[in-house]
């Protein structure tokens, strides 16, 4: 069993993962996008610089982006682990990490408006922990950065400016709504992670925890791995492009989850996230064994 | 690939047109959310030198601190512009100021200032921090460190071939307009609501 500074080690391991080694889908979706741009134009050019960045910031181990976000961490862990000792390790880690300028000092007081320096305070990080049968514990990390953060939305339906109704058909709607409101602002080509369904709080948190998935995945539910593939051409098909020059690639991918919800509510709640999807993983055994998971 | 020395005159700004690379060699100094906040309720003017002719860069770098108190740019790419909206047309006259460099393009407000004023706005790819911090050679000086911590202050850089591409110019034409036009006209199309 490791102690509380062990796991802050391991945590630091994550975070440094998370923030310079871009995941393998992300870079493909990338390129994909930058050869289907038009030579020279203003897209390749963003695409071409994006992927020089990417190279150099996994060569060097630096921060690929230099807002390293919100770190969001969901740690499954076994049975009776401490939360308390986990997410404490965590918090220290990123303490540790904005020392290595890993990350940057990230949190600001809101009552006195100063930076408290060392990346951590109040909500930053989130850690959320979840109970398994495993004696592994698996801990999975993005680094959500503010330009994006900001892009997010939320709807209350039914909308009847995009005549958005209770049912799948309004979802995808407010989906694409979100994608065109966003424009270039939050660094597109964005990732969207959708919730519908859950209460205002409980669907943005779901809508981000879609965003641990794979670029490359496919939704389990039917009707959602549809509605994904359609929202992801359309939302192509708005021509914001990447950084909203204008061209092809205007998302990389589209991730779609659902909560129950309250007969009176219906949420849709979408998180857009940076081409910069920094998401790392690691499994790690009770012995401190760390398999990284992509 | 044109370039541009910073400082630079009107007349060098006016030339510039929507769709323009750039590469900039010169001094710039950074600023954004507070800073922009601060420049624009008294005149400052131990950092109006440093603005005047010159363009103020949107971006919250990652910082080393060196052992003898010397800094370096670990990571610098922008931020998104448009957080500074109400102020910026407003700082651009009172400073002096020939160009902002950001992401995400600016609005209305801003884009009468660019003309009024004769300043571009400069887009560099959002992301991009490693590319970006390469081009920034020296940290020369910093202002509201204490107050405003690291991401916030106005630090004064040197730069050389920093990429960026004009997307507002000093004509009135904002490449961020069109986009918006045509892509909120291709989405209406698709959620079928054009009457």
């Amino acid at each position: 069993m490791l102690t509380r500074e062990q796991w802050t080690e391991k945590f630091v391991e994550v975070i440094a993962h998370a923030s310079s080694q871009l995941p393998p889908d992300v870079l493909e979706a990338l390129k994909r996008g930058r050869d289907a741009e038009e030579p020279g134009s203003l897209a390749a050019k963003a695409l071409d610089s994006i992927l020089t960045n990417v190279e150099m910031a996994k060569g060097n181990w630096q921060p690929i982006c230099q807002d390293t976000g919100t770190p969001l961490v969901w740690i499954h862990h076994p049975v009776g682990m401490s939360t308390r000792m986990l997410t404490a390790a965590f918090e220290e880690a990123v303490r540790q990490a904005t020392a290595k300028q890993l990350l940057r000092p990230n949190a600001v007081d809101t009552l006195t408006d100063k930076n408290t320096g060392h990346g951590q305070g109040p909500g930053i990080p989130t850690v959320h922990c979840e109970e398994w049968d495993s004696p592994d514990a698996e801990v999975r990390v993005i680094l959500k950065g503010g330009g994006c953060e900001n892009c997010g939305a939320q709807y209350s339906l039914p909308n009847a400016k995009l005549k958005a109704d209770r049912n799948l058909d309004g979802v995808r709607r407010c989906i694409l709504d979100a994608i065109a409101q966003a424009q270039g602002k939050g660094c597109a080509p964005g990732i969207i992670g959708a919730c519908f369904g859950g209460d205002r709080g409980s669907g943005f948190v779901e809508s981000k925890r879609q965003l641990l998935r794979r670029l490359d995945d496919h939704n389990p539910v039917p009707e959602l791995d549809t509605m994904e593939r359609d929202v992801l051409d359309q939302g192509n098909q708005l021509g914001i492009g990447p950084m909203g020059f204008g061209g092809k690639t205007t998302v990389l991918g589209v991730k779609v989850g659902n909560l129950a919800r309250l007969p009176a509510s219906y949420f849709v709640s979408v998180s857009y996230m940076c081409w910069a999807n920094r998401r790392a993983g690691a499994r790690i055994t009770p012995k401190g064994e760390v398999q990284w998971l992509n | 690939m044109a370039k541009l020395t910073l400082p630079c005159d009107e007349a060098t700004i006016r030339k510039l047109k929507v769709g323009d690379f750039l590469e900039l060699s010169g001094r710039v100094i950074t600023g954004r959310d507070s800073a922009h906040h601060w420049l624009i309720h008294d005149f400052r003017k131990e950092v109006a030198p440093f603005l005047k002719d010159s363009v103020i860069y949107h971006v919250g770098p990652v910082v080393k601190k060196h052992e003898d108190g010397h800094y370096t740019f670990v990571a610098a790419g922008p931020t998104t512009s448009a957080r500074e909206e109400p102020y910026q047309a407003d700082v651009i006259g009172k400073y002096g100021l020939r160009g902002v460099i950001g992401k995400g393009g600016m609005g209305t407000k801003t884009l009468e200032g660019l003309e009024k004023y004769g300043a571009v706005y400069l887009h560099a790819v959002g992301g991009t921090a490693q590319v970006l911090a390469e081009a920034i050679k020296e940290v020369q000086q910093v202002f509201q460190l204490a107050e405003f911590g690291v991401p916030e202050a106005l630090w004064v850089i040197r730069v050389e071939n920093f990429p960026v591409v004009v997307t507002m110019d000093s004509h009135g034409n904002s490449l961020h307009a069109e986009v918006e036009k045509s892509s909120k006209a291709k989405l209406e199309q698709l959620l079928g609501l054009t009457s």
